[in-house]
C-alpha cells in the first residue's frame, strides 16, 4: 500500500489528494482547519490561475484558492485523477 | 411581565442565517456595535407562544478562534454577553465544513439549538439528513428549516423556547482531546475557575491559552475590568440596517 505522497502545490489539474500532513503553523493553520483543510479530507486540484499562483481547491463542497507559500506545506496521497 | 429572552444568530457566511434573522424580526431591528468593535451586528425582536426574544445577528463567521475582528466579535458576545439561547445556522448542502462552528459553540455552551437550513435545496441534491442522529450526538436541539420558504420555523422556535427557559436540559457534545492536551486542561481549569470564577467556560478558555490565544487574554482582561464592563454592554444604535 504504497501511495505517492506529493504537496498541494505539485499536484496536477483533477488530482485527488487525501490529507496527510499540515506544515503550516500558527493562526494559518488554524484557518485552514477551518476551511476543511483537514487530516483525512479529500482535496481536489481544479486550476491554477493565469499567473500560475494562486491555485484553486475543491476541499468540503468549496472551492478555495491557496498560494504556493499554504500549499506546499500541505501534503496529501494521491487517490485518484489525471496520470 | 415577562422576562425578554437573548438569542444570538450564530453560522458560517452564506447559510442564510440573516435571512432567517429578517423574516422573524421583520422590520424591526437596528445595527448594534459593541465593546468598541467596529463590527456591526442587527439587533431586533420577534415574539414566540406570547414570549418575547431579542434576536442578535453576529457576524458570519468560520470558526470562532479570532482569525478577524468578525470572530472575535461573534465569540465575546457569546462569552461574555451570554445569550439564552445561541442559534447555530448550518448549511444544509454543506454540513461537514458548517459543523465546525457547531462544535466550537457547544464547547462554550450548551444553551444552544442547531438550525439546518437550506433543507429544501439540500433535498434537491438528494442530500437525506438524519436529524435524530445530529441531535443525538451533539446534545442539542437540531431542526431543519427553509426560512426562504418559510418550512420548519414554528418547530424551530419551539426548541429555541425550550433551550431558553430550561425545559430542555442540554448535554453538549464534549470533545475529548489526547492525554497530553487533557492533562494541560486539568491543571489549568482550577486556576483559571480560581481567577475568573465558574461564569466562563473555563475548559473551553483552558483550551484556548495553550493555542496561544491572546486575543482571547484581552477580551477577558476588558471584561474583568469592572470600568469596561458596563462598555462592553452598551448597544449603540446607528440607524443603519447592516446585514451579514
Amino acid at each position: 500500500m504504497s501511495r505517492t505522497t506529493i504537496s498541494l502545490s505539485e499536484a496536477k489539474q483533477g488530482d485527488i489528494l487525501r490529507i496527510v500532513s499540515i506544515d503550516v503553523q500558527g493562526v494559518l493553520r488554524r484557518r485552514l482547519l477551518d476551511l476543511g483543510f483537514v487530516v483525512g479530507n479529500e482535496v481536489e486540484m481544479l486550476r491554477h490561475s493565469p499567473l500560475g499562483d494562486p491555485t484553486a481547491f475543491r476541499v468540503s463542497n468549496t472551492t478555495i484558492a491557496l498560494r504556493r507559500e499554504e500549499s506546499s506545506l500541505i501534503y496529501g496521497e494521491l487517490i485518484g485523477g489525471e496520470e | 411581565m415577562m422576562k425578554h429572552y437573548t438569542v444570538a444568530f450564530a453560522g458560517n457566511p452564506n447559510t442564510g442565517k440573516s435571512t432567517l434573522f429578517n423574516l422573524l424580526t421583520g422590520l424591526r431591528q437596528h445595527t448594534g456595535n459593541w465593546a468598541g468593535k467596529t463590527v456591526i451586528s442587527a439587533e431586533g425582536e420577534f415574539t414566540h407562544n406570547n414570549r418575547v426574544y431579542k434576536a442578535i445577528d453576529l457576524p458570519g463567521t468560520y470558526s470562532l478562534y479570532s482569525n478577524s475582528a468578525d470572530e472575535e466579535a461573534a465569540r465575546d458576545y457569546i462569552i461574555f454577553e451570554q445569550p439564552d439561547v445561541t442559534l447555530v445556522v448550518l448549511d444544509a448542502t454543506s454540513l461537514e465544513r458548517n459543523l465546525n462552528l457547531a462544535l466550537q459553540v457547544l464547547e462554550i455552551t450548551g444553551r444552544a439549538v442547531v438550525c439546518i437550513n437550506l433543507i429544501d435545496e439540500a433535498r434537491k441534491f438528494g442530500i437525506d439528513i438524519n436529524l435524530k442522529a445530529i441531535s443525538k450526538r451533539l446534545g442539542v436541539p437540531v431542526v431543519a428549516i427553509s426560512a426562504r420558504n418559510k418550512i420548519g420555523i414554528d418547530a424551530l422556535l419551539d426548541q429555541v423556547e425550550r433551550v431558553a427557559t430550561g425545559a430542555f436540559t442540554s448535554k453538549p457534545l464534549q470533545i475529548t482531546y489526547n492525554d497530553e492536551i487533557e492533562q494541560g486542561i486539568a491543571q489549568l481549569v482550577p486556576m483559571i475557575e480560581g481567577v475568573i470564577g465558574s461564569k466562563y467556560p473555563a475548559r473551553w478558555i483552558a483550551l484556548r491559552l495553550m493555542d496561544g490565544d491572546d486575543s482571547l487574554l484581552t477580551s477577558l482582561k476588558a471584561n474583568m475590568d469592572p470600568k469596561s464592563t458596563s462598555n462592553a454592554k452598551e448597544v449603540v444604535g446607528h440607524g443603519v440596517t447592516a446585514c451579514h
